[in-house]
């Protein structure tokens, strides 16, 4: 009788998955490392001194955040550029910056604001993207979202929205009141403001860009 | 669910799994109907229980139902692989009162509590707020000590007795299964850190740890319902193993493109997500490989009669493996290229994957697993179709096939108005849904949901009701 081929042996292919398995674990974990350094959250002083982190530091709500075409990279960046206030101060430091973060993000998950938008485009599709909901022209000066909250600024339209989103509807769609206070409301716009910084290597595409498509503007 | 035809104490707690979980997917298929119909009639509900509420319900219930439905499974196989009763059956039923409770308690909160203020309590007593794992710390712990009693009684049994290919696999495939989901229990304040962890959990459990599951039971499955050879099947199964790992782990990288991760995910994630597929296709050739080559040999030995000695059961592995193909396969490749993601990432074209994928690969095989412990649970040597049985088969499969394609519409219109023609803002999400195109393709959700939900009272009275049929061959 001739040997057994190897091919249909099931040791050999116990072995095979093995190792193909631990293969790709290791690969895995090698690239989790890699990644891992370059999605840590940025310092103030990567701010200060101009050092571009995928994830800035919390201190980036001191500072106007722009979305941007880079022609090298072939789409949208988040740009960080001058100082800009927020809720009237522009000179939170690390650890008020860092307390108001912590508390939007906080409050991210426990009004479960992922079962109906999505952040950074994962969640629920029931509601908008929320990722660069901050730089959203609805909300600038000339926009209606801030113009039906009767707020001077961006971020106390979204604050007050966030409140009393029932008060102001706009769709039949509506945001139901989650019970957020004003201070979770703050924290929240922080984490939103501090979410648009993060480059998401151009998600999502022409963002805010194409506003009269459907206006004819 | 007592029974005198199981003599193994293991089969009898396995029952009591898959009642369980039986109950979850109704509950699932109910607030997904909630939530079907908000999409059509936002004031339904509102502010009373939530979309937000009835989707955390909705997907919670599917995780739930599959993990005790996984678990159940297991504990029917064991005695048949390894020739003995499951060592530590006395704590296997204990915890399984636990674990029951646990859920009890937890979907109360979701249902009545629903969120709370911003701080650590309510990530450790209400939700944390995230995607599929939003169980709040308290029962993350007890879920992990649930299932360590498990994986424990897995092993203990695999290693006193004959450890089969299948029940090493198992044993393996098991404790990565637990293990990971120790990575999606920390709160950071860098919500890229955070997904990234978190698709540790989802994505490694659906694309790669359960896949292998189902891999593992299907073997079993032919082994049991239509005599195939073990040699042969656990040679597949060895050969899914390597291909599933090997392509679904470094898969991950598909959804690492947008989150702030680097940009060397988009070629990791390409590559390796595009060769997902393959293994489903291997495993559904698989098991109609082996059909036919059975019938055949009984052919030649001039029976007649078919091979199958669990009619239900096997429809259902059969839709199995189309589905895992079409739903996890096809419609995953659809949208898996980093080009083509940048603008279906987080539309209803997600949606409309999930759907497909979740019922194709998971919620087909361990259906009929449940008709498998029916079969066994009343001594019964062909258990044969009844007309509820073909009617459930036929609503639930016609149902979720109908809202796969109602999804996509959806996702197209998604895609195309408000993603590539107004930017993914705040407006155009709203000129995207609120297009005839997208509220039409929300009507066909809602009426093959209630499609699907027919077909579940179906399958519900099946189960009941076949064991007592006279139609069976005893």
């Amino acid at each position: 009788m001739a040997n057994k081929s190897v091919w249909s042996d099931n040791r050999f292919w116990q072995r095979s998955a093995a190792w193909v398995t631990g293969f790709a674990a290791i690969l895995l974990i090698w690239l989790t490392f890699d990644t891992s350094g370059q999605i840590s959250m940025g310092s103030d002083a990567d701010l200060k001194n101009g050092v571009t982190k995928r994830v800035p530091g919390p201190t980036v709500i001191n500072y106007k955040i722009t979305y941007e075409m880079d022609t090298k990279r072939g789409h949208e960046v988040p740009v960080i550029g001058a100082k800009e206030k927020f809720f009237g101060r522009d000179d939170y430091s690390e650890k008020e910056a860092g307390d108001l973060l912590h508390l939007g993000k906080l409050g991210s998950q426990a009004k479960n604001c992922m079962d109906c938008h999505t952040l950074l485009g994962n969640g629920a599709y029931y509601a908008p993207d929320l990722t660069k909901a901050w730089l959203d022209p609805a909300w600038e000066s000339t926009g209606s979202m801030q113009a039906m909250t009767g707020k001077n600024t961006k971020e106390e339209a979204m604050a007050e929205f966030l409140q009393f989103p029932s008060k102001y509807p706009t769709h039949a769609r509506m945001m139901p009141n989650l019970g957020i206070t004003a201070a979770e409301a703050k924290g929240l716009v922080a984490f939103l403001k501090h979410m648009s910084s993060i480059d998401t290597n151009g998600f999502p595409r022409n963002f805010g860009k194409i506003q009269g498509a459907l206006n004819g503007k | 669910m007592a029974s005198n035809h199981l003599k193994w104490e293991s089969k009898q707690l396995a029952t009591w799994y898959f009642t369980f979980a039986a109950i979850i997917f109704g509950a699932q298929l109910l607030f997904g109907l909630v939530a079907a119909i908000q999409y059509v009639m936002p004031g339904f509900l509102f502010e009373i229980v939530d979309f937000s509420i009835a989707r955390i319900l909705h997907i919670n219930a599917l995780v739930v139902w599959m993990v005790f439905a996984m678990i159940g499974s297991v504990y029917w196989l064991l005695p048949d692989e390894t020739g003995i009763e499951t060592v530590g059956i006395k704590i296997g039923k204990l915890l399984f009162w636990v674990f029951a409770a646990a859920i009890v308690v937890v979907v109360l909160v979701y249902l009545l509590v629903q969120v709370g203020p911003a701080d650590e309590t309510t990530i450790w007593f209400i939700t944390e707020g995230r995607e599929y794992i939003e169980a709040p710390r308290w029962a993350d712990i007890g879920i992990v000590v649930v299932v360590l009693g498990f994986i424990g009684n897995l092993y203990a049994t695999g290693m006193k007795g004959k450890p089969t290919g299948i029940v090493t696999v198992l044993m393996a495939d098991m404790l990565a299964f637990a293990g990971i989901y120790l990575a999606g229990m920390f709160f950071t304040d860098n919500i890229t850190v955070d997904q990234f962890w978190w698709w540790w959990v989802i994505h490694l459990w659906v694309e790669a740890t359960w896949e292998v599951f189902v891999g593992a039971i299907a073997a079993y499955g032919l082994i049991k319902m239509i005599g195939a050879h073990r040699q042969v099947v656990e040679m597949w199964l060895w050969i899914e193993v390597a291909m599933l790992f090997g392509s679904g782990i470094l898969g991950m990288g598909h959804h690492y493109f947008w989150i702030g991760t680097p940009e060397y995910w988009w070629e990791i994630g390409a590559l390796f997500s595009a060769l997902e597929p393959l293994p489903l296709v291997a495993m559904f050739i698989h098991v109609l490989y082996d059909w036919g080559k059975q019938q055949g040999a009984a052919q030649q030995r001039g029976e007649e009669a078919s091979v199958i000695t669990n009619k239900p059961a096997f429809t259902w592995f059969v839709l199995q493996a189309f589905g895992n193909f079409l739903g996890a396969g096809v419609w995953g490749f659809f949208h898996t290229l980093p080009q083509v993601n940048l603008y279906t990432h987080g539309t209803q074209f997600t949606s409309a994957h999930g759907h497909l994928a979740f019922f194709g690969a998971y919620a087909t095989i361990l259906i009929g697993m449940m008709y498998v412990a029916i079969q066994g649970s009343n001594g019964i040597k062909v258990l044969k179709h009844t007309k509820s049985s073909i009617a459930a088969a036929w609503m639930i499969t016609g149902g979720v096939m109908g809202m796969t394609v109602s999804l996509t519409i959806a996702g197209y219109v998604d895609v195309i108005v408000t993603r590539a023609q107004m930017g993914a803002t705040w407006a155009g999400y709203f000129d995207g849904h609120s297009g005839m195109w997208m509220t039409q393709a929300m009507d066909w959700r809602l009426i093959m949901g209630t499609v699907t939900f027919l077909g579940f009272l179906f399958l519900i009275k099946d189960f009941l009701s076949t064991g007592k049929n006279a139609v069976h061959t005893r």
